[in-house]
């Protein structure tokens, strides 16, 4: 059971893919102008990754080393596009607010990462899982760059959320002043963001290990 | 099936290889053509409830008893594609919507765009676009009201040279961080003041049977 709550621990913090491991910095630059959309490519990009682990995991002993890279790119686009059409089809309020991110999904290295590094070595129960926890990880990255250059870039917080989450979900959108510093709205401010995130995370783990040992001397 | 071992044999191997690779590929091939066949249908028909949605969004309620939507005819102007749907009461026209689209910062935007008899702007609604998150999106009328701005202009009103983002000289709010959005709405707006204005005769003169 420890390891089912390793591969927890290990996508939502320890391995974490956009603080950690440094992938999928093209959604992480691009959607997170706000917190609703961070959210949005987190959740639709959750969705993908667990259907291409389990998908990569219950293939992996017929998939040759050789060209296990091509195979594992044509599953995960054509994933993508099953889920592009499918929500385009029958979510179409949804697809209007989502459609923008699904098609960028299939660059998200991550996702191949993830293929490569873990559910083609690993049984169906654990890719799943893994797949679950990685996009649970990304998206909670997702969310905090997002609310971070929202909150300073334009002064809100999860704004139109329930474009997103449907109308129930209006309370979460925030005013909390006019105008804000575009910068952080624009491209710059994402990588701002996210060097202050890498920034904090190093710093909590490096806290959080001299305490470690200062614990482990004294007793 | 075959045994573990064969398997372990067979992997090595070159045809085996690329038979597998093969083999995926035509498995995917054959579930997207299976896809696109099952949703081709309900994506047109989501599409055209969009386009009747957003026609009745420029066009006041009472001013039409036909199907706009259904009503439509094709031109084009300087190289984009642009549908005229017209707008009749008793058969008579009473105003068109076009639906065109234009360059934006990140794509194409498409908008639709109702002008009444008298040449003034019922109203424009951008139906699609890809432009920056949190910049130019403030063309969607879920995000601001920027585009009820153009309720009731004429090209007169304001004056051709004010047709443009205030940047440019003109009345039109530019958003902050983003000119090039706004900019291309206004002068695509303009362009089809100016395309009814010289066409609309012979658009009403088609009769629909």
């Amino acid at each position: 059971m420890s390891t089912y709550r390793k591969i927890l621990r290990e996508g939502l913090w320890d391995n974490n893919m956009i603080a950690s491991q440094l992938l999928a910095m093209c959604p992480a630059m691009a959607v997170t102008a706000t917190a609703t959309n961070g959210l949005g490519m987190g959740l639709a990009t959750t969705a993908v990754l667990v259907a291409s682990n389990t998908l990569v995991s219950s293939i992996r002993h017929l998939v040759p080393s050789a060209v296990r890279i091509p195979i594992f790119i044509v599953l995960i686009a054509s994933l993508v596009t099953l889920v592009d059409l499918a929500l385009n089809a029958w979510l179409h309020e949804l697809y209007k607010v989502l459609g923008l991110f699904i098609a960028l999904i299939v660059v998200n290295c991550g996702i191949l990462g993830r293929a490569e590094s873990f559910a083609s070595r690993s049984s169906v129960p654990r890719a799943a899982l893994d797949g679950l926890a990685m996009g649970l990880g990304f998206t909670l990255a997702m969310v905090a760059i997002g609310a971070v250059r929202e909150v300073i870039g334009s002064g809100s917080l999860f704004a139109q959320a329930q474009l997103l989450l449907g109308p129930a979900f209006g309370f979460l959108e925030l005013r909390l002043f006019d105008g804000g510093a575009l910068l952080m709205v624009l491209p710059p401010g994402g990588f701002l963001v996210l060097g202050g995130l890498l920034a904090a995370k190093r710093a909590l783990e490096g806290a959080r290990r001299r305490r470690g040992v200062v614990v482990a001397q004294s007793a | 099936m075959i045994g573990h071992q064969t398997l372990e044999r067979l992997r090595p191997t070159i045809p085996f290889q690329a038979s597998m690779l093969a083999l995926t590929v035509m498995l995917a091939s054959a579930a997207l053509s299976v896809a696109d066949r099952a949703t081709r249908q309900p994506i047109a028909d989501a599409v055209a409830r969009d386009t009747r949605a957003s026609l009745a969004q420029v066009l006041p309620p009472d001013s039409f008893d036909n199907d706009p939507a259904a009503d439509v005819l094709d031109t084009s102007d300087g190289g984009m594609p642009v549908t005229v749907h017209v707008a009749r009461k008793s058969g008579v026209p009473t105003a068109v919507v076009l639906a065109t689209s234009t360059r934006g910062y990140a794509g194409e935007i498409g908008l639709v765009v109702g002008i009444s008899r008298e040449q003034r702007v019922l109203g424009v609604r951008v139906t699609r676009h890809s432009e920056t998150p949190g910049l130019g999106d403030k063309i969607e009328i879920a995000k601001s009201d920027w585009v009820a701005s153009f309720a009731g202009r004429h090209l007169s009103d304001p004056e051709t040279a004010k047709w443009a983002v205030r940047k440019d000289g003109g009345v039109f709010d530019q958003f902050a961080g983003a000119t090039i959005t706004p900019r291309a709405v206004v002068a695509a707006v303009k362009r089809c003041l100016v395309l009814y204005r010289s066409e609309h005769e012979q658009w009403f003169s088609v009769r629909k049977p």
